[in-house]
């Protein structure tokens, strides 16, 4: 079955500082922006419900046609949004919880400028193994 | 009195006092940064490492002598086992272990599998001429002037740059005979 699944993490200037298409449908350039540009849209939303709420996962938070955007909080307030099609949420929340862990492993790294984009191949390579197998 | 038997790595290791290794870790990783910072060159940035590691070694060396009770040293192999068994155990908690002997016995290589100086880190690309442990191969040549011991050394393998281990070479320049500090006339 293949699904969409676009996947960013935003910090807490609100740049984005990783973006991955993990989907495993065909990638098409045209639904690759659409992608971003949804997950633009939602942050608004997330800045209001972040601050309701003391769990750092927030489930699905806004809908677009089918697609749907889940995002996570960490303490630093950076966000990690996934916009996706499918309605598995443990497997989502597990998938977070593991790409939270990669992401203090790079933030513990002082040659990372926190706030500054993540281009660690590695990481890459970690986060598209971690959503072929919770998405 | 006898004098006392030269106590094993392990042994000192568990007497003496220790520190968190993350805060080890994360300390000396702010160092490193905040001298990118101020320095901008990475050679500059190894360099002052070096003296760094320079300036703890010609120190540590006396710590060193006198909480392991070594004895005189028959030959620079000797030196070099009794660095890499005895004095990375008590200092870093990590064994290393001597290899590449070359044919007269001055050069050596000193090979640690890990590192606890290195958790977490990754170069980035504007960094990738940088020595991030050079501080280590500083303090080994201090340690050995202070033995009267010149010595050279160099990174050959350095995991960070993805080799599979950190190599040290240690060559042994010359010894330089022990010099008193007042004349003998006088």
């Amino acid at each position: 079955m293949t699904t969409t699944a676009c996947f960013i993490i935003v910090s807490r200037n609100d740049i984005p500082i990783y973006e991955a298409e993990v989907g495993s449908a065909a990638k098409r350039e045209d639904a690759a922006q659409l992608h971003q540009f949804i997950l633009h849209a939602a942050l608004d939303i997330v800045q209001d419900l972040a601050w309701t709420t003391s769990a750092m996962f927030l489930k699905a938070i806004d809908r677009f046609n089918d697609l749907v955007v889940s995002v996570y909080v960490t303490a630093g307030h950076t966000r990690f949004m996934l916009l996706h099609d499918s309605r598995n949420d443990d497997g989502i929340k597990s998938f977070f919880q593991e790409v939270h862990e990669l992401y203090i492993k790079i933030l513990l790294n002082p040659l990372y400028l926190p706030g500054s984009r993540i281009t660690s191949s590695h990481f890459d390579t970690k986060v598209r193994a971690l959503a072929r197998k919770y998405l | 009195m006898p004098p006392a038997a030269p106590r094993s790595g392990d042994a000192i290791f568990a007497s003496v006092e220790r520190v968190n290794a993350e805060l080890f870790t994360l300390t000396y990783g702010a160092i490193v940064r905040q001298l990118l910072t101020d320095l901008e060159e990475v050679e500059e940035v190894n360099k002052q490492l070096d003296q760094m590691g320079y300036n703890i070694g010609i120190r540590l060396i006396d710590e060193f002598l006198a909480k392991s009770n070594v004895s005189r040293c028959v030959d620079f192999k000797e030196t070099a086992e009794v660095i890499a068994k005895v004095g990375f155990k008590m200092f870093l908690g990590v064994t290393a272990s001597v290899t590449n002997w070359d044919a007269d016995g001055t050069c050596c290589s000193i090979v640690l599998d890990d590192n606890p100086l290195v958790d977490f880190v990754e170069l980035p690309d504007t960094c990738q001429g940088l020595y991030y442990c050079n501080i280590l191969s500083g303090v080994i040549r201090g340690a050995l002037e202070m033995v009267s011991m010149k010595t050279e050394v160099t990174w050959i393998r350095d995991m960070l740059r993805g080799d599979d281990a950190y190599e040290l070479q240690v060559k042994l320049l010359n010894q330089v005979p022990e010099e008193y500090p007042y004349k003998d006339d006088e």
